[in-house]
């Protein structure tokens, strides 16, 4: 699961609701600061560095984090706001943060004629979910419906964290599950 | 600009002549077509997001968008052709799809451009039977209320504080329909000039918290005026409703202040209706100071000046018309004139050159140089004991209170009576700003006119009236009846003055003699 | 060939020849498969002759659009003293498109030599490849093959030793359909929202930056080395319709047939061989109902229509619909197209970007009314409304994706009424889908 940096990984600072009153530990420190230096130079401007940053505290830290809004913006010579802006525009940033597991199942028509409403029913039972959006009760799993994952010949993708899973079927769901560390 | 090239174009059947790259909706109106639009503003960058200015246009086969489309040779525009009109009461209807319609407890009603075009050319009815999106208002800091649910997203606020106050304290959050004007939390709507976005905001989704549920817009009598509280001179609309002043909102002038006013301009406007008023011209007798008529006011003040050296400590907020007099009355007596005025933390609009609220907090500092009166922090320190002290509307420190027990005896022309000048031999009230006609001389030697807003409480007179009955007493010519003929008095013993009267001041003003455009002088 | 499944013999194979042969990935096994021939080739020929030659090819956007890909890169006026750019779309997220996503996962190179002919014939050294930041794997492969391609000096400040600067870099979307759109992907990739941008000016003009700017498709680009290495008159022999339309097409197909996947053929093919001979055609004791052939966004055919196409661009609209991206939705008669046409509008719906009235208001109000004609709640008066509300959202706005959800509505409801009618007047969805609440 992609790479050694799964969201799920609760090492840093502002993960989770329990630490909102820890002190806000920068993300673009040593090696991440270094990182996004070498990004800036792909660009003629620093804006345009706004998007792979985002994407780094999302990667650093599980989600993105009005702090970390904060953060990046001081970098990139823009205004929090500004970046809350963008950061709302797109929906994979997510601003709160969500399972060990972030569940995404492609409900757009073509998967919708080949039952993907049943195979998000399913990982809704299966994981404890209960709710699309909603967070299972031991932390680990967080499903949403997406809109076309554009490999809509292979009914039904599914996306779990970085992993992308073709093909899957309602009752293909819990031995995908118990396969997840 | 002698190489423009002008593009001819017809719009609604007039022909009109515009500089090429003018686009359709300026050009409609120079030919006086006003064409419906929201997103569009002229000091702003284009958005075309509103689709509200559709028109067709001869030729093409979209309607065009008429806010982001250039003036050709030749074209021809239809604003109210049966598709712009369909297209437009289209846009309407989806405007209004998530509106409370609740006009009846908003504040914009009456000067909505929603409801305007939606009684223009909307349907009489919505079609939706779904049930409505809902937000809960937020406040936004500074003087801002956002009502969401009102909102038709066309981003003026956005642009206005990225691109003119530059300072990125909004933003458009989210997509589609939940799309809502955002910030960031803690960072609020704070910047000196952040109350302009309630003023652009075209429909009652921006607020005024201080206007809030004040008054309706068909009650308001407006007066054009001139933003008392710096030496920039803001060209204002004062709203009065019964007598009362209750706002203060920017009146377009491109050079001075374009379309904005700051907030603590904008803000300061409740002491034009205070109560505790001098009324009536009071003399001394004994220990009480007795309501008289001017005549009797007036001569005993001339007689108490007669023959002794007038030191004037003179308002820098009087009007051009009242230091003149005050500066005749000076030199009448041989004396001298001095005021303070007010600092505070300049606060510029980035994006307009030479705007921004001075750190001068007064409207006619030039003006009281320019007729000698000495800017000092302790204007009083000059004072002589054999001075007869005249105080025209101007506030006392707490300092000030020693130097002025010092004076031989005290005079005073003001709105309301100092507490350290309650010995004064004679008291003559005057009206303030918003009580008279007059001009001011902002910092970069534009002549501008204000207008009478509210009647004039009891008795109170400008003070340009009061000092040249005062003068004519005194033995002078000096006896005006109208602000106009004490301007055309000043106009023709000020060389800087020179040539200018109501007429040619108009509601824009005129710069000095001598004085450099400030727009060109930015430019240069 | 229709990866995932074996070529079928009426397939052309050129850009899918190596789908599913991982050999294929690395800059090696390209360069075995006769990879970086065409770029070394372009990089001694003059970029005007580049132009030239794709010009004469008839390449036009594998996108949606359909422009001429030659004189799109002939509106980059040389020697302007201004950098130039290229954008590669790889935001491919146009429901039922999802050839692009092959084409990276097993041809990376091919879509970076694709690039590099390009940038230098539009006289641009930075190329940005914008890849939709779901596509985690096509972004893998694609980010490691970059890698490579400067490890080797194929690409970079000498590229392929000839001392032209040719840089290129993958930029990651975040997740919005909009930014498919060109201005909006440019928008995107200055780190702004993927707002489209009103035109003029156009990209050619001032595009990302400000600056000169062409933005070409995956596809199209991939499609470049070939008409490099085989000339023009190769690529313009492969039509079997109309002469406008040349060369090969992916199309993806997917929904309710037998064979989902990619399928490249001729353009000209005739869609019923298409539909019932390489795609199998419908599931077992089912028959085809509705086709969406170009993605989500063209008008949706009837079968009969369907099986009247030709497959090119004018062929499609010959039969009232477009190629689009070569997206083809097959929907059976176990389907509700209410249900469908519904679901779609709550695609562009949660993809409006919010700018344009009728766009962003339009596509959630169509979206209400469907869902709740869909649970039997509709009335004969909706359709009529419908009908109206998709005239407003139909050419009046700064991009068309609010006329893409307008095109399924307005067909939907004129080829499908009967469906509709029976929701309405039966107050529940006939088809079992929703009963009725």
């Amino acid at each position: 699961m992609g790479g050694g940096h799964a969201p799920g990984d609760t090492s840093h600072g502002d993960r989770g609701h329990a630490h909102h009153d820890a002190p806000y530990e920068p993300v673009f420190v040593g090696a991440v600061k270094d990182e996004l230096t070498e990004i800036l130079g792909r660009y003629p401007t620093k804006m345009a560095a706004l998007l792979p940053a985002l994407w780094i505290v999302q990667r650093e830290r599980g989600w993105v984090s009005d702090s970390a809004m904060a953060e990046v913006a001081q970098l990139l010579d823009l205004t929090p706001a500004y970046v809350k802006g963008v950061v709302t525009f797109y929906t994979m940033y997510h601003q709160h943060p969500v399972g060990k597991y972030f569940v995404q199942v492609c409900t757009t028509s073509p998967c919708g004629a080949c039952g993907a409403e049943k195979v998000v029913e399913a990982f809704l039972k299966h994981t404890g979910c209960g709710e699309l959006g909603a967070t299972s009760p031991d932390g680990r799993y967080t499903v949403i419906e997406v809109e076309c994952l554009g490999a809509c010949g292979f009914a039904t993708p599914v996306m779990i964290n970085e992993e992308f899973i073709e093909s899957v079927t309602a009752d293909k769901v819990p031995e995908l599950l118990t396969q997840l560390p | 600009m002698a190489d423009v090239q002008l593009v001819n174009l017809t719009i609604e059947g007039r022909q009109v002549s515009v500089p090429a790259g003018t686009s359709i909706l300026e050009a409609a109106k120079a030919a006086g077509v006003l064409i419906p639009h929201y997103c569009y503003h002229p000091s702003l960058s284009i958005a075309g997001n509103c689709r509200m200015c559709q028109v067709e246009v001869e030729k093409l086969p979209k309607l065009a968008p008429a806010c982001a489309t250039a003036v050709a040779e030749g074209q021809v525009v239809h604003v109210y052709s049966e598709r712009a009109l369909e297209a437009r009461k289209g846009v309407l209807e989806f405007l209004l799809l998530n509106h409370p319609l609740d006009c009846p407890i908003c504040d914009q009603s009456g000067e909505c451009e929603l409801q305007d075009y939606t009684y223009r050319e909307g349907r009489a009815e919505g079609r939706s039977q779904e049930p409505k999106r809902f937000n809960p208002v937020e406040d936004f800091g500074g003087d801002v209320l956002y009502v969401t649910n009102r909102c038709i997203l066309c981003t003026r606020c956005v642009r206005f504080m990225d691109e003119v106050a530059k300072d990125t304290v909004l933003n458009v959050s989210e997509r589609g329909d939940r799309a809502v004007i955002g910030k960031f939390e803690g960072k609020d709507l704070t910047h000196p000039w952040a109350s302009n976005v309630v003023d652009l905001c075209p429909v009652g989704a921006l607020l005024s918290k201080d206007f809030l549920n004040k008054a309706r817009a068909w009650e308001l009598d407006r007066t054009p005026s001139i933003c008392p509280n710096c030496t920039q001179g803001c060209n204002t609309i004062l709203e009065t409703r019964d007598n009362v002043v209750v706002r203060m909102r920017p009146r377009t002038n491109s050079e001075v202040n374009r379309y904005f006013l700051c907030d603590e301009g904008r803000l300061d406007y409740r002491w034009m209706n205070r109560t505790d008023r001098v009324e009536a011209p009071l003399v001394r007798r004994g220990d009480r100071l007795v309501a008289v008529d001017w005549e009797e006011a007036l001569k005993a003040a001339a007689l108490h000046l007669n023959g002794k050296r007038a030191f004037v400590l003179a308002s820098p907020k009087l009007s051009n018309e009242s230091l003149w007099m005050l500066s005749r009355l000076v030199e009448k007596t041989g004396g001298r004139g001095a005021f303070r005025v007010a600092h505070g933390p300049e606060a510029p609009l980035p994006g307009v050159p030479d705007l921004a609220l001075r750190a001068e907090r007064a409207p006619n500092v030039r003006a009281a140089e320019l007729f000698g009166f000495t800017k000092s922090d302790t204007p009083l320190s000059a004072l002589g004991s054999d001075d007869v002290l005249v105080i025209a509307d101007h506030e006392l420190a707490p300092a000030d209170a020693e130097a002025v027990q010092r004076a031989a005896s005290v005079i005073v022309i003001g709105t309301t009576l100092p507490e350290a000048a309650r010995h004064a031999l004679v008291v003559l009230p005057a009206t303030n700003v918003a009580e008279e006609e007059g001009t001011f001389t902002n910092l970069r030697g534009r002549v501008q006119r204000y207008l009478q807003a509210r009647s004039a409480p009891g008795m109170a007179r400008p003070v340009w009236w009061s000092t040249g009955d005062l003068l004519a007493f005194l033995g002078e010519r000096a006896g005006y009846f109208l602000a106009s003929e004490a301007f055309a008095a000043l106009a023709a013993a000020r060389p800087e003055y020179a040539g200018m009267s109501y007429d040619t001041l108009g509601l824009k003003g005129q710069l000095l003699a001598g004085a450099a455009a400030p727009a060109e002088a930015a430019r240069s | 060939m229709g990866y995932p499944h074996t070529s079928h013999p009426k397939e052309t194979p050129v850009l899918s020849q190596y789908f599913g042969d991982p050999g294929a990935r690395s800059l090696d096994g390209w360069k075995q498969r006769g990879g970086y021939r065409a770029l070394e080739k372009a990089l001694g020929m003059s970029p005007a002759d580049i132009v030239n030659e794709v010009k004469e090819s008839g390449l036009r956007g594998r996108g949606g659009a359909g422009f001429p890909t030659g004189v799109k890169w002939s509106f980059m006026k040389p020697g302007d003293g201004k950098p130039h750019y290229l954008c590669v779309n790889a935001d491919e997220s146009e429901p039922g498109t999802f050839k692009d996503r092959e084409i990276m996962r097993w041809t990376p190179h091919a879509l970076i030599e694709g690039a590099a002919i390009g940038a230098y014939a539009i006289g641009a050294e930075t190329c940005y490849i914008y890849i939709r930041g779901e596509f985690t794997e096509p972004l893998r492969v694609m980010n490691a093959a970059v890698k490579e391609a400067y490890a080797a000096g194929v690409i970079g400040p000498n590229a392929m030793g000839t001392g032209k600067r040719i840089d290129v870099h993958v930029h990651k979307g975040a997740g919005a359909y909009i930014c498919g759109e060109e201005t909006a992907l440019m928008n995107s990739l200055e780190g702004k929202r993927g707002n489209p941008r009103i035109k003029p000016p156009f990209p050619a003009v001032a595009g990302l930056f400000g600056k000169p700017t062409t933005i070409n498709n995956v596809e199209t680009l991939a499609a470049v080395p070939h008409i490099l290495n085989r000339g023009a008159a190769w690529y313009k022999g492969m039509s079997r319709g109309n002469p406008k339309s040349t060369g090969t097409k992916l199309f993806s197909v997917c929904g309710n047939v037998a064979k989902p996947g990619n399928y490249e053929v001729e353009m000209g093919f005739p869609f019923k061989e298409f539909l019932y001979e390489l795609c199998g055609g419908p599931l077992p004791g089912r028959r085809f109902k509705a086709i969406i052939p170009g993605g989500s966004s063209v008008p949706i055919q009837t079968v009969e229509e369907a099986e009247a196409t030709v497959m090119d661009y004018e062929g499609f609209i010959a039969q009232g619909t477009m190629l689009g991206s070569g997206g083809v939705i097959v929907f059976d008669d176990s389907q509700c197209m209410v249900k469908h046409i519904a679901r779609l509008a709550r695609f562009y719906a949660h993809e409006s970007c919010a700018q344009c009235t009728q766009c962003r208001e339009g596509t959630a109000w169509t979206t209400r009314i469907l869902e709740r004609i869909e649970r039997g709640h509709g009335t004969m008066a909706d359709l009529d409304t419908l009908l109206e509300l998709a005239d407003q959202m139909t050419g009046k706005t700064i991009c068309v994706l609010s006329d893409s959800c307008a095109a399924p509505i307005v067909s939907g409801i004129k080829k499908f009424r009967s469906e509709f009618e029976a929701h309405i007047t039966g107050k529940r969805c006939p088809m079992g889908a929703t009963a009725a609440a």
